[in-house]
Formats: structure tokens, sequence, C-alpha cells
């Protein structure tokens, strides 16, 4: 029975309250444990479509008369359009529509570099980009705010500033055997997806649009765009089968999708608006970089007694407030905490959601101090953790619907009983060592999202969905979903998604969302088929329906009959058996979360700086797992882009202009094979039971969270020095190495083990 | 091309992926940075992996390969098998790259794989599941 609820969502560690009508589920889990198809390593079902190059992505949508979109950013940090005239670009061969300031989103005050002032649609892109040469602006150069602290000062801020503290922290200090303060940095990083931000639209009939686009969430697309023109949302249809990369900066419509629909409208033809590499490097979202002053005590028994921490996010010019503090409030069992976040309003391109925002910062601050607290008590830091191990949600007393951190650090103590190992590989010149971090996130997913199953009498089965695979391969695992509960091979289970006119509402494929969300959902759906199949059996072979079960692609008496599933599909020839389904309330009263901890073991070069990361385990608690295969390549790339952030990528602004000086992928340094270190993947597997009708929780953030401070806290390992900035650049390490000789914790030699 | 022969019939300075792309509509090359940075572009010309992104298709002297001539390539499958692919958009760029690789040394080691398939960036970090691939496309 359909109920109405008041239920907390959580998407990026964002909660609100809301109404939500949901299905009960009164599925019972399957048991732990790999089952016939959920559980087994499982291909993906469209890989061979991606890998021959017959995937359609946005990026090869070709519609009859497209027109292709250039865009005029600013060049300036901080500007402002004292006139601007487009009589000649309109004028420009092959011109069909140009677009100013007076057009939202375009501007007439750019308050970073990249901001888009005007657009010209012509029919070919070259012809559009010719045209922006003849675009006459005269601009007026203004002083941009580039420094986070000064914006703090002047309350330059996007949000408010979000201010959190329990148990008296004064007392938590004066309680303190030891207490460590640091300041620690993180730099800008951009997604830079594969596929840039792009999208082509269509209008039909002047009062309808379809829009192609490089999307994680259709259905906000959708939404955002219907908002924009003043239609109703049904008359806005968006597609997506196929896309090149989100990492969290293609949650909505943004400027790229107003402006082909409204270079469309003006035209009455398709146009496409596709960022460049560059114009992606410049507005299409980043991972804030932070500054934060933390402050920690604890007994001399590794009982931490106060954490206190002052994060300020370079959140540039919108966006919103991540939670750097998060982990702080929320990792560890401290009874007194305060931390204050605040995001500055600065004149440079916006921050967007980055797989784990907020998190994969904080982390690194608060697990880098936790080794530093550990090396003040000679402490293990396996063991500092484990003395400070959360029973219950730390923030409100409430209980964990799982959590499997202790067993992850029981699994995590082979690859930790390395070290001595490690460190005694050292020689003079590359010191070795090892490091770990934990992970808590969210991850959790939630209603609604919904699916539908249709099994035709050839006995094969379509999931028909309005989500979106990102390339997470997650509709392989809803293909493995149906097939198990409808005891089919999994070949005989196809996934339609991506087009709001072809499916029910689906969620966000971010925040860890998409298996949560929707794997429940098409599971509910194919027990709704099944239980169809199984009445029918029932009158055509004249047996109670309770005897009845589906098995490997048959329907299976429990007094021995069985017979083949097409026997009874059969029957239908056209018809078709129609199963629903929908996402269940989430527990009440619980809080959902992942954890996990990783294990890295360096090597750092002490006369030039180079550090090298030769081996990471990852132990991560996820609750179920549909498809190891799929779940270690989300493990491992979220190692390689946390590598990245560690070690090579940053965005560099020129401190005097604000303006971008890495816009292509020479200038910022993605990781390449070259660097990548061996990657043990283990997960818990372990159904969290009260989650869902299936004890699922998400995959895609966690394994980037605590990458970068596992590898800093080895880096101590090896050399005594305390890294305290990323990326851990030459120059960070070997000012880490200076400040450690100079106050004698640098490690000479190499150490007896 | 891939087998076939076709007229170049594009304007001076029409790009190789451009021309594959937008002329023929051979889109399993992708674009994804459009400045030979990143290699999801490359083809093979006479088997050597070629950014097709910066050359000029009017300069092309030899037999072009691109992922739509391999898809009956085991690396294919290999690839599929390994699950050395995510979002998909570099992989055909990477195909290209390996099947190049393995023609000339049908069994590479770790580091001639990693020397050979530097140029190709993904994003979403398959590298150790192409390295399997690739070390096992005979398979």
């Amino acid at each position: 029975m359909a109920r109405l609820i008041k239920t907390e969502k959580e998407i990026e560690g964002r909660y609100t309250e809301q109404w939500v009508v949901v299905d009960e589920d009164a599925l019972e889990q399957w048991p732990a444990g790999p089952r016939d198809t959920v559980g087994r390593p499982t291909p993906r079902q469209d890989g061979s479509r991606r890998a021959r190059g017959e995937a359609r992505y946005t990026a090869d949508v070709k519609l009859p008369g497209m027109l292709h979109t250039a865009v005029l950013r600013s060049p300036f940090a901080r500007a402002r359009v004292r006139e601007l005239d487009m009589r000649i670009a309109k004028r420009a061969p092959g011109v069909r529509a140009v677009i100013g300031p007076d057009t939202a989103p375009l501007t007439d005050e750019p308050a970073y570099q990249g901001a888009p002032v005007a657009a010209v649609a012509a029919d070919t892109y070259g012809q559009a980009r010719a045209a922006l040469a003849l675009l006459e602006v005269e601009w007026e150069q203004l002083e941009p705010l580039l420094d986070p602290d000064e914006a703090v000062r002047r309350n330059q801020l996007v949000d408010e500033p979000s201010s959190y503290e329990r148990g008296d922290l004064e007392r938590g200090f004066a309680e303190a055997d030891v207490v460590v303060e640091a300041e620690f940095r993180t730099q800008t990083v951009v997604h830079n997806s594969m596929e840039t931000h792009q999208a082509v639209c269509h209008w039909d009939g002047g009062d309808h649009l379809t829009v192609y686009i490089s999307t994680q969430f259709v259905w906000g697309v959708r939404e955002d765009v219907a908002e924009h023109f003043g239609l109703p949302q049904d008359n806005v249809r968006v597609v997506c089968e196929f896309m090149g990369g989100g990492f969290g900066s293609k949650n909505g419509a943004d400027a790229h999708t107003y402006i082909a629909a409204e270079l469309a409208r003006m035209t009455g033809r398709p146009v496409r608006c596709m960022l460049t590499r560059r114009e992606e490097n410049l507005d299409a979202g980043n991972r804030n970089a932070t500054i934060q002053r933390l402050r920690a005590g604890v007994r001399s028994d590794g009982t931490l007694t106060a954490l206190d921490g002052e994060f300020v996010n370079s959140n540039g010019f919108g966006g919103w407030l991540t939670s750097t503090g998060g982990p702080m409030r929320m990792l560890y069992a401290c009874e007194n905490v305060r931390t204050v976040e605040y995001g500055a309003k600065l004149n440079t391109p916006p921050m967007k959601a980055f797989r784990a925002p907020g998190f994969v910062e904080g982390t690194f601050g608060l697990e880098r101090l936790m080794d530093e607290l550990a090396a003040k008590l000679d402490l293990d830091p396996l063991e500092l953790r484990r003395r400070n191990y959360a029973q219950h949600d730390a923030m409100d007393e409430r209980p964990f619907s799982s959590k499997n951190l202790l067993e992850c650090y029981r699994r995590a103590e082979p690859h930790w009983a390395r070290r001595d190992a490690v460190r005694a590989s050292s020689d003079e010149t590359w010191k070795r060592g090892v490091g770990l971090a934990s992970q808590v996130w969210y991850g959790g997913g939630g209603p609604p999202s919904y699916a539908w199953v249709r099994v035709g009498a050839d006995a094969r089965v379509a999931v028909v969905t309005a989500m979106q695979d990102i390339g997470t391969g997650s509709a392989t695992a809803m293909a493995q979903i149906a097939a198990e509960e409808l005891g089919l091979p999994i070949d005989r289970v196809e996934v339609s998604l991506g087009d709001t006119a072809r499916g029910p509402y689906a969620t966000v494929s971010a925040g860890s969302a998409t298996i949560p969300s929707m794997g429940p959902a098409v599971r509910s759906a194919a027990a709704d088929a099944a239980r169809q199949i199984l009445e029918i059996a029932a009158q055509r072979y004249d047996r109670e329906q309770r005897l009845l079960s589906l098995k490997d692609g048959r329907i299976v008496c429990s007094d021995g009959g069985s017979w083949p599933l097409e026997e009874v599909t059969g029957m239908l020839e056209s018809g078709q058996i129609l199963g629903k389904g929908s996402r269940g309330p989430n527990p009440t009263g619980m809080r959902i979360l992942t954890f996990g901890v990783q294990v890295a073991e360096v090597a750092v070069d002490v006369q030039t700086g180079e550090v090298r990361v030769d081996r990471i385990a990852a132990v991560h608690d996820v609750g179920r797992v549909i498809n190891p295969l799929g779940a270690s390549s989300q493990v491992e790339g979220g190692i390689i882009q946390g590598l990245g952030h560690t070690l090579s990528e940053e965005r560099l602004l020129d401190p005097a202009t604000g303006t971008i000086l890495t816009q292509t992928l020479d200038a910022y340094k993605l990781p390449t094979f070259a660097d990548v270190p061996v990657i043990v993947t283990d997960l818990v597997d372990e159904p969290d039971t009260h989650l869902t009708n299936l004890g699922s929780k998400g995959l895609g953030e966690p394994p980037i969270i605590p990458t970068a401070a596992a590898i800093a806290n080895a880096i101590r390992d090896a050399t005594g020095a305390d890294v305290r900035s990323l990326p851990i650049s030459r120059e960070e390490m070997l000012r880490a190495l200076r400040e450690a000789r100079e106050r004698g914790t640098e490690r000479v030699g190499a150490p007896a083990a | 091309m891939n087998g076939g022969a076709y007229e170049v019939d594009a304007p001076v300075g029409r790009s190789l992926a451009d021309w594959l792309r937008e002329d023929i509509g051979l889109t399993g090359t992708k674009i994804a940075c459009n400045e030979g940075h990143c290699g999801a572009c490359t083809v093979q010309v006479d088997g050597v992996p070629v950014l097709s992104c910066i050359t000029l298709v009017h300069r092309v002297d030899g037999e072009v390969t691109t992922i739509e001539g391999l898809r009956e390539h085991p690396m294919v499958d290999a690839f599929v098998r390994a699950d050395a692919l995510q979002c998909g958009f570099c992989t055909p760029g990477q195909i290209v790259s390996a099947t190049a690789l393995v023609a000339e040394n049908p069994m590479p080691t770790q580091e001639e794989v990693r020397h050979a398939m530097a140029g190709n960036l993904c994003r979403c970090g398959t590298y150790p599941k192409i390295e399997e691939a690739i070390a096992s496309w005979q398979d």
C-alpha cells in the first residue's frame, strides 16, 4: 500500500526533510553472500558497445540541420561589459543567431574568468568561433577578490557559515594530555571528465523541447530546463543513454544547455553547445580548495578529548558550502567537538560536487592530525583509531543501520603488518613507509525511484527506468538484480535507461546513490512480475502457487515438477507481463553510512622530493556487493583519482589577476598508466539488514576519501616529515623534510626491521 | 581506411578526427581535448598510433585503422571481460593503442604496456584493468 511519510533525504551530505509517497517494501532480503547472479563478477552488459565505439554519447548526436555554438567568455576574473556590439557578428558567414547579456544566464558582469557573456550559433563550429572574434566588447576590468581569508573577513560568503558544537570544548582540551595544532591546505582540482559538458537541444512545435545531454541526472535537467523556459515538465524530454564521465560536475542543466535551447528556439533548428577542454577547465565546476585550522586533544591512553576545526572553503563565485568538517564531526567518538565552516565567495570559477565533496578534503586534515597525535603518544596509528571507534552516531546518538569498520580494521592488519619490511627496504635516497587512513561517508540513497519490468512471450526481460549509467556499471547491476529475482540467466535481461520520456523517475547518479536507490526498486518490480508469472503458472499446471518458484529459467514446483519459463510466457503471444516497483523508505531513527580504511605504501626520494606510491590496500564496508567486478573497478578508479588529487593535480591561478593557468590536459596533470600503484580491493560484503530489500549502499565515493591521508601518513612513516598541503609537490615534500630535520624527527638511514 | 577506399572532400585544415566523425560519420573515434594531450582520438596509420585530432586529413599518407576497423579484434573482448572500461569515452582510443602495441609485441611486459599506453588518459581510472586486458588479450 502506498504510504505518505516524511523522510530525511541525503545527497552529497546535504540532508533535507521531505514528504514522499512510498510503497511498503515487503520483500525479505536475500541471505548474505553470492547468489546465482547477484554477488558474482559480471562483465558490464554495455561494455561491448562502448568498447567497439558503437555507444552513442551526447558528443555523437548529430541532428539534421544542427547548428553549433561558440561562447564568448570573460577573459578576466572580474569585469563589466561596458558595451557589446553584436551587429557585425550577426552578419558573419554561417551565423544564424547571437545572444548577449540580456539573455539569462549570460551576464554583463562576469565574476570569474570563463563566465559566459555572449553566444553565437552558426552552421559550423568554425564559423561560430570566427564570429566570436567579431563581437566588439569594451571591458572594464575590476579588482578581483581572490584571498579566501579576506573574503571571510569581509563576509563575502556563498552561504551562512555552518557552526557545530557538542560537549564542552575547553573542558576537553583541559583534560587532554597531548594537544596538537596544525594548518592543512588542499588545492582546487577539476573533474575533467573525458566527455566535456555538452547538450543538443531541439524544439518541437514551439512548446516541446528535447535535450540530449551528458548528465548524471536526466530528471534534474528536466526540472531545471522546464523552470527556465516556463514549460510543464512533461514538455521537456531529456535523453542520456551513454555519458563520458561526470564525477559530480554534471548534476544539473547548466549554462550550456540554456544557451543551446535558447538559440534553438530562436533559429528553429537543433543546436549543439559543447564546452572545449579549455572551457571545461574554466566553467565546469571544481573541487574547491580548503584551509583547515585544526586542533586536537587526546589523553595519554589515546582517547580523543577535543576536536576543533575552522574550515575555509574557496568556493569561487557560487556553488554550495560542503561539509569539510564532516569527518571531524562523524568519524570518531569524541565528546567535545566544534567545527566552523565558511564558504568564501571569490572571483574564481564556482565549485561543484566532486566525488565525496568536503569529505575528501576534511579527511586529509583529520587523518593527518590523528597520525601526528599517534606520533606524539608513541601509539600505533591503527590502535589510536580503534580506541576512538564510534559505537553510534557521534552527532545525535542514533544507531547505525550497519557498521563494519572494526572488521575493515581487522582485514587491514595484514597490509599494515607489512610496514616493518617496507621500511627496511629503504636506502640512503629512497625512504619507504606505510600509512593508513579511515573513511566515513553517506551513500544510503533513498526514495523516490521507480522501475518497470516487462516480460515478453519469449521469456526475455526488459528493465525500464529513466536512470542513467554514468560509467559505474550500475545498469549491469540492475540486470543482475532483476535476473536474480526472476531466476533467469543475465543474458535474458536488458536494461533500458536514460530517457525521461521512456521510463519512470529515477535517482540522481551522484552521492553514491544509484545502487541503493534504484536497486531495491528494480528488485521490487522484478518480484511483482515474478508473482504474476507464478499466478499464471499455478493455473496452467494446476499447482498451488505457494509451491512454485523461478530458477534457472524454469518454473519449479516443490513436488519435483519443472517447466521452461517460455511455456507459460509463450501463451501470451503479443501479451506482456508488467511489473512495477519503487524504492521503499529508509529505516527511521538510524544513520546510514559507509566506512572503510586504506593502507598506502610509498617511497620518497629525500634528495629530490619525488614521491612514488607503490601499493594501496582498500577495505570498505558498503553493505551487500552486487557485482564484485564492477565494484573493484570503482575502488580502483576512486583511488587513482585520489592519487591525482594527492600528488599531481592542481588548478593554478595567477595570484595577481585570478586567471587560470592550467586550461589544458598538458598543464593539468591527470594520473597516467605510469603512476598507478598495486591496488588491492577487499569489500566486507555484509548486507545492511535495516536498509531496503537489498542491504546495499553506494560505492562510488568512499574509495577516494582516505587516499590522500593514507599516502601522506605513509610519507610520515617513511621520512618523519609532516606534509600538510595538497598536492604533495616536490616543493611541499622538501619543505616538510626540512622542517622535520630542523625539529629532529627526520628518519635517517634504513631503520632496523 | 579499415580495408576500404575513401575520397576526401573536405576543406583545407580539416583534422582527421573531424573528418572521421563529422564528414563520414565514424563516431567511434572520440575527441576529448582536441589538442593532442589525451589520446582519446587515437587511430592507427600503417599500424602506428596517431592522434587524429592534430593530424590534418589531407596529410595522411598510409592506411588508416579506426576502432570501427578493430571491432572483431580479440582485444575488444579482452577489455569487456576485464572490465577495462567505465564511462567508455577514452576506450576506443585505448583499444587502438593496445592493438598497435600487441601487433608489434604480442606479449608485452608490464613496463612495455605502461610505456606504450602512457599517452592514453582515462579519468575513470581503468588503468589496472586495461593492463589486465592487454595481458590476457589472447585468452
